[in-house]
């Protein structure tokens, strides 16, 4: 069963899941076992904030704010992500 | 229309290091040539950290390490720790023999990402038959606890045929009991030393088809749990698979010599050039190889490749089973339904799942003389 995502997970990048700056693609990508995602800007400020501390609530929260877009809107789409990668085996909670 | 393109060169994301092809284990399905170089042959530590330098300059994102068995390199926790300054994604793939505690818990500090173990069956006598190693199956069995003591991710690696394919479910179950992320269950690509050992390993099409059912049951069961790479068995295939993700397109292997190649079979093509990565850099190489360029974009396509629209997913297959099967690397390869010489592929695989030949031909470095001589 995939572990479950709610308002009081604190997710986390995996050990072995590491966000990378790459200098040669000048893209974010995110590097997994034996894979690679390119991340467009979005993704990789929600997974900046993943860092294990910060509760989902939180996160929502915060890039609500810095984008000045609808709660709910950005909950889906961080959600979305979120449960993809804890699919892939790439995120705790 | 058959329209060609040749697309801007992308850099490569993978690199496969082949460290040596010292192995105490002798799997008879194992994809490193025929002819393999010993101890005195293989680059020294320098050599491969300056390669390592070029790869992460060139956009290499993960290094592999492999072989032959990668432990049996003394200098292995040094290469990791310099792939790691480089920012490199360090992968280990091993038999796990050859690693102990103290080594594999000072690869991890080292800055070590990723292990990936292999697994011969989920049933040790077996596993140990099928590996020519007595003891491997419990060796394994305590490296994949330590990989869990260092919380390192692990994925467990399974090669499936004759001798395994009734277990190639189990395989899965054991690999969730390890606590592994992920595991591969790959049917025999005959290639190297699987393709010599093809009459012994070659499962009949009800074996693979009830194989590959059963463990598609089990995504679904293990979902969060543990992700399933599934390789296809590709004689009893539909399409190509798309080898490789394109030739020259992703990925180089680097062996032990320093050769750079495209994939592991490359070589087996004749009057192809590859080019050393001790005499050239790895960015030259990867741009002006003449044996790299030889199957990119699809201006060397025939028919039916050339006009198919599946070519952009699977690339006309793979260059070197088009060599061995169609006896024309340039051909589609020989699985894909819709080539000439797709009738042949059917008759293999039922003539070697027929023939019931026991003992296979063991890889071992000392047999490589006899095996490419004869």
């Amino acid at each position: 069963m995939t572990e479950q995502l709610t308002e009081d997970s604190r997710p986390h990048l995996l050990r072995g899941v590491k966000l990378k700056n790459d200098q040669v693609r000048k893209a974010w990508v995110l590097l997994a076992p034996e894979r690679y995602l390119r991340l467009n800007a979005i993704s990789v400020d929600i997974l900046q904030r993943c860092d294990g501390a910060a509760a989902l609530a939180t996160i929502v929260d915060g890039l609500a704010e810095k984008y000045k877009a609808d709660r709910a809107m950005i909950e889906r789409d961080v959600r979305g992500l979120l449960n993809n990668l804890l699919e892939k085996r790439m995120l705790g909670l | 229309m058959n329209t060609t393109t040749k697309p801007p060169l992308a850099p490569p994301s993978a690199l496969l290091a082949e460290l040596t092809y010292r192995c105490p284990l002798a799997c008879p399905y194992c994809s490193n040539p025929l002819n393999m170089g010993g101890r005195e042959t293989e680059m020294s530590t320098d050599e491969w950290k300056a390669i390592f330098t070029q790869a992460a300059a060139l956009g290499v994102l993960h290094v592999h390490m492999s072989g032959g068995e990668p432990a049996s390199r003394r200098d292995l926790r040094d290469l990791v720790a310099h792939c790691a300054q480089l920012e490199l994604y360090t992968n280990l793939i091993t038999s796990g023999v050859g690693l102990t505690r103290t080594s594999l818990r000072e690869l991890a500090a080292a800055g070590l990402d990723h292990v990936q173990l292999s697994i011969q069956d989920a049933e040790p006598k077996s596993a140990d038959w099928i590996g020519g190693y007595e003891g491997g199956f419990a060796k394994k069995m305590e490296v994949a606890g330590w990989v869990a003591e260092e919380g390192l991710p692990l994925t467990v690696n399974a090669v499936i045929h004759r001798a395994n394919v009734a277990r190639a479910a189990d395989m899965v179950d054991f690999a969730v009991r390890l606590g592994a992320r992920r595991i591969e269950i790959a049917h025999t690509q005959y290639y190297g030393w699987a393709l010599l050992n093809r009459a012994h390993l070659m499962p009949t099409r009800d074996q693979s088809e009830k194989a590959y059912a059963e463990v598609e049951e089990r995504r679904e069961r293990y979902k969060g749990q543990i992700v399933i790479d599934h390789v296809a068995p590709d004689y009893h295939a539909k399409y190509p698979k798309a080898c490789m993700s394109g030739w020259g397109r992703m990925s180089m292997n680097v062996t032990p010599q320093g050769k750079v190649l495209p994939c592991h079979a490359a070589e087996t093509i004749p009057g192809l050039e590859f080019w050393n990565a001790r005499e050239r850099t790895l960015a030259d190489i990867w741009a002006n190889s003449p044996g790299f360029n030889a199957y990119r974009g699809d201006d060397w396509m025939q028919e039916p490749c050339r006009s198919c629209e599946r070519k952009a997913e699977d690339f006309g297959g793979c260059r070197c089973q088009a060599l061995a099967l169609a006896g024309d690397a340039s051909a589609c390869d020989p699985i894909c339904v819709k080539s000439p010489r797709h009738g042949l592929i059917a008759e293999i695989a039922a003539r070697d799942s027929a023939e019931k030949v026991e003992g296979f031909i063991p890889r071992r470095i000392e047999r490589t003389r006899e095996k490419t001589e004869a």
